[in-house]
């Protein structure tokens, strides 16, 4: 796992972002014109093999200000004053076909930025950006044909009319001939358990209802790749998971790739072999589930559960994260004591019921990211 | 009373915001105002026989479009959005009665705009007109007793439209678009108001139609009493005609609205 | 282009099965409105027998006038209803939806809703028109140039409506401006141009070209002008001022893949 950071550091040049062929290059000298142009070059060639190639895309908005009160209020009749809001900062990652990749990071980091100028519909103030060998705002209708995007918060589907219908006036606005879209229009009914719902108004779904049926709406036009944002918000449990098991069979079958804005980590952890971490604006992670945990922390959770009072149970080694009753949680780092050594001092000091150990929860690591 | 000083003033921070709004609106007002006097205008080089002075009715014409604000145009969008959604049985939850707050919203959301708009429309209607044309302009009222008259009467206007307002809120609990009622009412005030046609202009038959409805005091009855064409002595009558209708409808309101949420609570959202 | 009319064709479809879901309300409103646009016609008559005339103008022929612009005005408003909501769609994110679709975002948003509510105004302008139309002597040239007439003139409005839209790029509040020259345009063109001052009816020639797409056609079918090439030429000024309006749209939407909203 490496961070993909701009491309400044020479030392770096062997050490390729996920997915890139590692080829042999000798080290060139830092900040060396043709150094820098080698390695740009070698980006090139390898993001032939690379469906979704982003490099250094940075952005920048003009955001008027307004000051409270009133005041400020009568003021702003007048003049209003402007700022600029790096909203991205030299983002690169790259993407095989048929990835299924975790896009997290705190509000306001670059998230929606990231996915709006992929999708096409943001143009950048630099930065290179291909999707499938299109740059996306440049040829936006033929790029838009192949990308399904699903918002969690927000319909695509006719409100008034039956779900059915919705899918039927998006295939002609795909331009999806009849047998292609009756084929994978019933398949994505079977998939994702829409026979039920077929009629009924979309105003009248259910939360978990209306997701399936955006997710079918989205890949009416069987799309190679897919946005999704926050795809389980607001869903009950049973959904989530159907929801969960259907975009990994999508991925794992159909080989689409899956591009997946959420922040339920339960998501990242059933879904995403590869997660990338943004904040303000730069990306400071990319890698798999276990890298980041390993990344921000190496730190291990022991529970105990004793027989009596546990609140003299502790360590010298381990911090105690919570104490219930009988049951103590203990936070050590395992290079500074190993579980089993640690196991064994505790162990031996109380009459111990229970115990087992575990990685901090993904929410910890990466509220701890987020706080950095 | 706290409470519902608190709703004004909140209503007037975020009315301010809308700058270029306003200076929007108040081009459409004027831009309003003087075709309309150019119809009248031209209606008038016809004929003499006018129950009202083309100065006076250029007057009114101008006061329309100044105040013209007060009519109920469209219904308050938070409270549709709340009716709509069912949301507005949370606001019984509050120590503030519906009806009487959602008054005081009508109050303040009718008051600053009116107030925003009114004080440059007077400017530009008897000050910069008269510079550039002549006749054209909105006349001084002819004596102190009838300003003072205009004003109480303006107050009588102000509490009149806030409580068609509340009473129109009231009327969306029972259309679903909830966009209907409002709309028409709306338009109606419009139109018998005297905004478009000044009510005087009107068939001498239809007239008495006209002055018996709530609408006429809004804008028609004020600004005859500014122009001088009702006598300061009588603008009395006006008042208390505002202040009547204000109460029937206030009752109406309230009775309906009582009924409208019993209506909600029962089928439960 | 044939496909881009046959996807009109749906949107117009379930927009019209959309509104009809609410029957009762619809109904209820239409009403309303034919009955508010018929009082509109009204105050001009109740004007009418007060004064008798309007610079020369008879009642008859001022309805001419009135009809062609209320049923401009009714199509261009019912068919660019997408537009007229447009601040509200872009702030609700459903214009990067529209985005999203490999269609042009200017079909998307004619197809957003095909307002049937507007028939009242619409059903006032052609009974009013009517009336007015059976007073004269009709020939194919007269016929034809009415036509024109109100297709120029639902084009002019349609543009002012897109044009009203594409400010909300840049602003959501300076929507007001323009609301004086759609609703009020409408209503200036309820009458006769020349009763109005020089400015402005040089104002509505030249800029915003209302006066050539309904009252110099207006005034050639009413026989008080020989047909000449202003009246023919006129409405064509309605098609181009839709073009150059559906041109500085598409400026807004690039300024919007720039900005983001």
């Amino acid at each position: 796992m490496r961070y993909c950071r701009r491309r400044t550091n020479a030392n770096h040049a062997n050490l390729l972002c996920h997915g890139e062929r590692r080829r042999t290059v000798s080290q060139p000298s830092y900040g060396a014109n043709w150094a820098t142009n080698r390695i740009v070059h070698e980006t090139r060639v390898s993001s032939a093999a690379m469906q979704i190639v982003v490099e250094d895309l940075a952005k920048t908005f003009r955001v008027a200000e307004r000051t409270a009160g009133l005041a400020g209020a009568v003021r702003g009749l007048v003049r209003r004053k402007h700022r600029d809001v790096s909203a991205l900062a030299g983002v690169s990652f790259s993407l095989a076909a048929g990835e299924l990749v975790g896009y997290i990071g705190p509000n306001g980091a670059g998230k929606s930025t990231t996915i709006k100028v992929l999708a096409g519909i943001l143009v950048p103030t630099s930065g290179r950006v291909e999707v499938a060998g299109r740059v996306p705002w440049r040829e936006r209708i033929e790029h838009v044909r192949r990308i399904g995007v699903v918002f969690g918060q927000r319909t695509q589907l006719w409100w008034d009319l039956p779900v059915v219908e919705s899918l039927d006036m998006l295939r002609h606005i795909y331009k999806v001939p009849a047998d292609a879209f009756r084929t994978q229009r019933d398949e994505l009914i079977e998939l994702l358990d829409l026979a039920g719902i077929l009629d009924t108004p979309v105003r009248q779904l259910s939360l978990g209802q209306r997701m399936r049926a955006d997710l079918a709406a989205s890949l009416v036009h069987a799309p190679e790749i897919l946005f999704l944002d926050e795809p389980t918000i607001g869903l009950d449990a049973v959904s989530k998971l159907a929801v969960r098991a259907f975009v990994k069979r999508l991925n794992r079958e159909r080989r689409v790739t899956v591009i997946l804005t959420t922040h339920d980590m339960d998501d990242i952890e059933a879904l995403c072999d590869r997660v990338i971490v943004i904040d303000g604006g730069a990306i400071v992670s990319d890698g798999t589930l276990a890298d980041l945990r390993n990344t921000v922390t190496r730190e291990r959770w022991l529970t105990v559960d004793v027989a009596g009072d546990a609140s003299e149970v502790g360590d010298a080694d381990a911090t105690v994260i919570r104490r219930e009753g009988e049951r103590v949680c203990l936070a050590f780092d395992p290079e500074v004591v190993s579980p089993a050594e640690l196991i064994r001092r505790v162990t031996s000091r109380h009459e111990v019921r229970d115990l087992f150990v575990e990685n901090p929860p993904i929410e910890t690591v990466i509220a701890r990211m987020y706080q950095r | 009373m706290m409470g519902y000083a608190a709703i004004i003033a909140a209503r007037f921070r975020a009315l301010l915001q809308y700058r270029a709004a306003a200076l929007g609106g108040l081009f459409t007002q004027i831009f309003f105002g003087l075709v309309r006097i150019m119809i009248l205008r031209a209606f008038y080089a016809a004929s003499s026989h006018a129950p009202i002075s083309l100065a006076n009715v250029t007057g009114y014409v101008w006061l329309g479009q100044a105040t013209l604000l007060l009519l109920p145009w469209r219904a308050d969008e938070d409270v549709a959005e709340q009716i709509r959604t069912g949301t507005v049985v949370y606001e019984l939850t509050r120590p503030l009665d519906l009806w009487g707050s959602w008054f005081a919203r009508s109050l303040a959301w009718r008051t600053a705009p009116v107030f925003l708009r009114m004080l440059p429309m007077f400017v530009i209607a008897m000050v910069v007109v008269p510079l550039v044309a002549p006749g054209w302009e909105l006349a001084p009222p002819p004596s102190v007793a009838s300003f003072v008259m205009w004003v109480a009467c303006f107050a009588g206007a102000v509490i009149l439209s806030a409580a068609l307002t509340a009473l129109i809120n009231v009327t969306m609990m029972w259309t679903i678009a909830g966009d209907g009622m409002p709309m028409m009412i709306g338009t109606l005030a419009t139109m018998f108001g005297g905004l478009v046609i000044p009510l005087p202009l009107f068939p001498d038959w239809l007239k008495p139609v006209l002055y018996a409805l709530p609408f006429a005091g809004i804008l028609d009855l004020p600004s005859r009493v500014f122009t001088g064409d009702i006598a300061a002595t009588q603008a009395v009558l006006v008042v208390a005609d505002q202040l009547a209708w204000a109460l029937v409808l206030a009752l109406v309101g309230r009775w309906l609205l009582a009924r409208g949420l019993r209506r909600l609570v029962v089928q439960g959202g | 282009m044939r496909d881009a009319l046959a996807l009109y064709g749906r949107y117009v479809a379930i927009s019209l099965r959309s509104q009809l879901v609410y029957r009762a309300t619809f109904m209820m409103m239409t009403v309303g409105h034919l009955l508010v646009t018929a009082i509109e016609f009204f105050g001009i008559w109740a004007l009418f027998s007060r004064f008798g005339t309007l610079g020369g103008w008879s009642l008859r022929e001022v309805a001419l006038i009135y009809g062609v612009a209320d049923i401009a005005f009714a199509i261009a408003d019912a068919t660019g209803r997408g537009f007229n909501k447009f601040d509200r769609i872009l702030k609700a994110g459903d214009f990067d939806r529209m985005l999203l679709r490999p269609r042009s975002p200017v079909l998307q948003l004619l197809g957003y809703e095909l307002q049937l509510l507007r028939i009242g105004r619409l059903s006032q302008g052609i009974v009013v028109l009517a009336w007015a139309g059976s007073a004269l002597a009709w020939t194919p040239a007269t016929a034809a140039l009415l036509l024109a007439s109100i297709l120029g003139t639902t084009c002019a409005f349609l543009g002012l409506v897109i044009l009203q839209a594409t400010s909300a790029f840049w602003t959501i509040e300076s929507l007001e401006v323009w609301n004086a020259f759609t609703y009020g345009g409408n209503y200036a063109m309820q009458y006769p141009m020349a009763i109005y001052q020089r400015w402005f009816q040089r104002f509505f020639t030249v800029i915003i070209p209302l006066a050539l797409t309904g009252y110099y056609p207006a005034r050639a079918i009413l026989g008080r002008d020989a047909i000449g090439a202003i009246h023919v030429l006129g409405p064509l000024a309605g098609v181009a001022f839709l073009a150059v309006a559906l041109g500085v749209f598409r400026i807004g939407v690039r300024h919007h893949a720039s900005t983001g909203t």
